[in-house]
């Protein structure tokens, strides 16, 4: 009786990881080549827009907050588990300050609690602010609460990784396509355009997850044909599981030259894997946003550069742009707060210091 | 004495029924270790190993400190976010505050145990049920994490760069600290639990609270203490994944609860408390490491992974019940 409990346990257990390797096979990677960026439209279409720096777009911000002033907006972020967000926060809170406008500023715990978003959401639509500015965890599931918010005519500002609706009078973010294009071009420039990368980012429900990865995908396909993506995993920004499975994917390749961070928590994993397995400077690797653990890396050379956005200019745009549309003003579609490539070389420019945080 | 040979033989037919349980989860691991080594061609190798055996290090200490829980018939869901204040505590006394690192990792320990106090006071004393006393302390560390912390990491650079060179250096057979770490609790807990007047008291509590009480044993405090032993095991989790991030980040370990509990159950804990064992639990936390490591190294998509460990889990607990519905 013993034996066939083992062997049932057994059985079972291999019986559904070879279901699972065989749908790997073809499951696996090959993320929508027909990624179309919904909060891209105004933003240079090709990342073979050399300059290192992504065009900031030409939104004039206002200087008085007209039928704003005093009034409330609600800020739900996508977190505050990275100092990415206590940034954007801080851009947001200042900019409300200079304004005179209240700022509210709500994130859920970590970028998985979707529902958790929703609630923050409802709640703040609930309150009747004059704005609401929103980063979708995932942008279909907000659905219900932007019509109610369309209804009570309170206007909603999408920021970061957005909101996919047409109901956003705009969009305050990077042009994520078009940053991981250029990471895809500058990676490949520093392993000689040919060989295995690998890709660890947050997730693939939010729009920063897809645009990324599909940026970085898209371009080496177009653009380095000798370049194979082996493995695209998705560790939720924890340092601990994007380590575990860095290491996952360079024991499966042990030829791999580089990887791709698509978040500040998944680069700082992937740079843990590399020191443990001592492949630092091995395996080249670049990242997104910054924080301490990144900055130290680049410094040294762990890290070959790195993406940054520009998350207090989020924070303030966002801001302004919810004022503008409480004063009636027509928007553009998106607000490109740009971009910026940096590695050891230009890592002390003010005005990419201006950007970076800790 | 009477109650000598009737506990003895108890513990007997007891055992058996664990070293089943132990014997099909050790089972299950060689096969999957058998079976990744012919499908992942690079997964038999001995820097994957050592991959397995570090990834393993925190959730072997969750496992094993909630193993004593478990026994009891209790359970503790604050153990993954416990981690995130352990950290912290230790972040601001070696960093912050700039106090030696051997305070901050006693701050570390310290912390994990009076989270367990507190467990241990409302479910003792207060009479809370188990699974809401600590889910509501999930919540309270966590926040507590970010309200201490001011939702920022704290780094552990300069001038602790010893921090991380300990746990994660790896001078013995080229396998981090952090490891040894987890041996180390691992044997201190099995001592505790088999050696010790607080382990029996443990296995008491969980096969019979009132016969327990009724033979003079203070139940209060010694439940209590098992919440705290816990909890210790919760700091050294923290500091353990401190020192792999060289890093407090105030939100981590959520979700971290689930793996140490299924590493337990698949060891042969069972929830309705009396049975447990040490060996069983760190047979289950290498079991699900291996699983994971081996469906990652195999480049299996994420969504399965998910899929296979919730359905190994499930299949644990099944044959669980089988077992205790065969002996009754």
């Amino acid at each position: 009786m013993k034996l066939t409990r083992i062997t049932g346990l057994a059985a079972g257990s291999m019986a559904l990881v070879l279901v699972a390797s065989a749908c790997s096979s073809s499951a696996t990677t090959a993320p929508s080549a027909a990624a179309g960026a919904p909060a891209s439209a105004a933003a240079p279409a090709s990342a073979a827009a050399s300059g290192a720096v992504g065009a900031a777009s030409a939104y004039v911000p206002p200087t008085d907050a007209g039928a704003a002033k005093g009034k409330t907006i609600a800020i739900i972020s996508k977190g505050e588990q990275h100092a990415f967000w206590q940034a954007v926060k801080k851009g947001a809170l200042d900019e409300a300050a200079k304004l005179g406008v209240t700022a509210t500023y709500q994130g859920p715990a970590d970028e998985t609690k979707v529902n958790d978003q929703l609630n923050m959401l409802q709640t703040a639509i609930s309150n009747n602010p004059a704005a609401v500015c929103f980063a979708a965890l995932d942008s279909k599931a907000a659905g219900d609460l932007l019509n109610q918010a369309q209804s009570k005519n309170i206007p909603v500002i999408g920021f970061d990784s957005g909101v996919d609706s047409t109901i956003p009078v705009t969009t305050v973010a990077t042009d994520n396509i078009a940053a991981a294009g250029l990471e895809a071009d500058k990676l490949a420039a520093m392993i000689g355009d040919s060989g295995k990368v690998a890709i660890v980012i947050h997730d693939q429900t939010s729009q920063t997850g897809i645009t990324r990865r599909d940026g970085f995908v898209n371009e080496m396909k177009a653009k380095h044909p000798n370049i194979q993506i082996v493995s695209i995993q998705y560790g939720a920004g924890d340092h601990q599981k994007s380590a575990d499975l860095a290491k996952g994917i360079m024991t499966a390749n042990p030829d791999l030259k580089g990887f791709f961070g698509g978040n500040e928590g998944s680069i700082d994993g992937v740079l843990d894997a590399l020191k443990e397995t001592g492949n630092t400077g091995k395996i080249v690797a670049v990242g997104y946003d910054s924080g301490q653990q990144q900055l130290d890396a680049i410094n040294s050379g762990a890290e070959s550069g790195a993406i940054t956005q520009n998350p207090i200019g989020i924070g303030a745009k966002c801001v302004d742009a919810a004022i503008d549309a409480v004063n009636g003003k027509t928007l553009p579609k998106t607000i490109d707060t740009g971009f910026y490539w940096f590695d050891k070389t230009n890592i002390n420019d003010p005005q990419i210091q201006a950007v970076l945080y800790k | 004495m009477q109650t000598a040979t009737a506990s003895t033989s108890r513990i007997r037919t007891l055992a058996s029924g664990e070293y089943v349980q132990r014997l099909l989860a050790l089972g299950a691991l060689i096969i999957l270790l058998v079976f990744f080594s012919i499908i992942a061609p690079h997964f038999a190798s001995l820097e994957n190993y050592r991959n397995i055996l570090t990834a393993t290090a925190s959730n072997g200490l969750l496992a094993t400190g909630v193993t004593f829980v478990i026994i009891t018939g209790g359970i503790d869901l604050s153990i993954g976010t416990g981690t995130a204040f352990a950290s912290v505590a230790l972040g601001i006394v070696a960093v912050n505050l700039g106090l030696p690192l051997w305070l901050g990792l006693i701050a570390g320990l310290v912390a994990g145990g009076v989270v367990g106090l507190i467990n241990g006071a409302l479910i003792a004393k207060l009479k809370l049920p188990p699974f809401i006393a600590t889910l509501g302390m999930m919540y309270v560390t966590i926040g507590m994490a970010q309200v201490l912390s001011d939702v920022h990491p704290i780094y552990f650079t300069d001038p602790q760069p010893a921090f991380n060179g300990f746990f994660m250096g790896n001078p013995v057979a080229g396998i981090p600290n952090t490891v040894w770490v987890m041996f180390g609790g691992a044997i201190v807990a099995w001592i505790l639990l088999n050696k010790t007047v607080f382990g029996r008291y443990t296995f008491a509590l969980g096969s019979n609270e009132e016969a327990a009480r009724l033979s003079g044993v203070n139940v209060d405090r010694w439940k209590a203490l098992v919440y705290v032993v816990c909890g210790v095991f919760v700091g050294l989790a923290g500091i353990v994944l401190s020192a792999r991030s060289s890093s407090a980040q105030p939100s981590q370990g959520q979700g971290y609860e689930l793996d140490a509990i299924a590493a337990a159950v698949i060891g042969g804990t069972s929830l309705a408390g009396g049975e447990g064992s040490i060996v069983g639990t760190m047979i289950g936390a290498f079991l699900i490491s291996t699983l994971r490591t081996g469906l990652s190294v195999d480049n299996v998509p994420q969504q399965w992974q998910y899929v296979i460990t919730g359905l190994v889990v499930i299949g644990a607990v099944w044959l669980d019940i089988q077992r205790r519905r065969s002996r009754a």
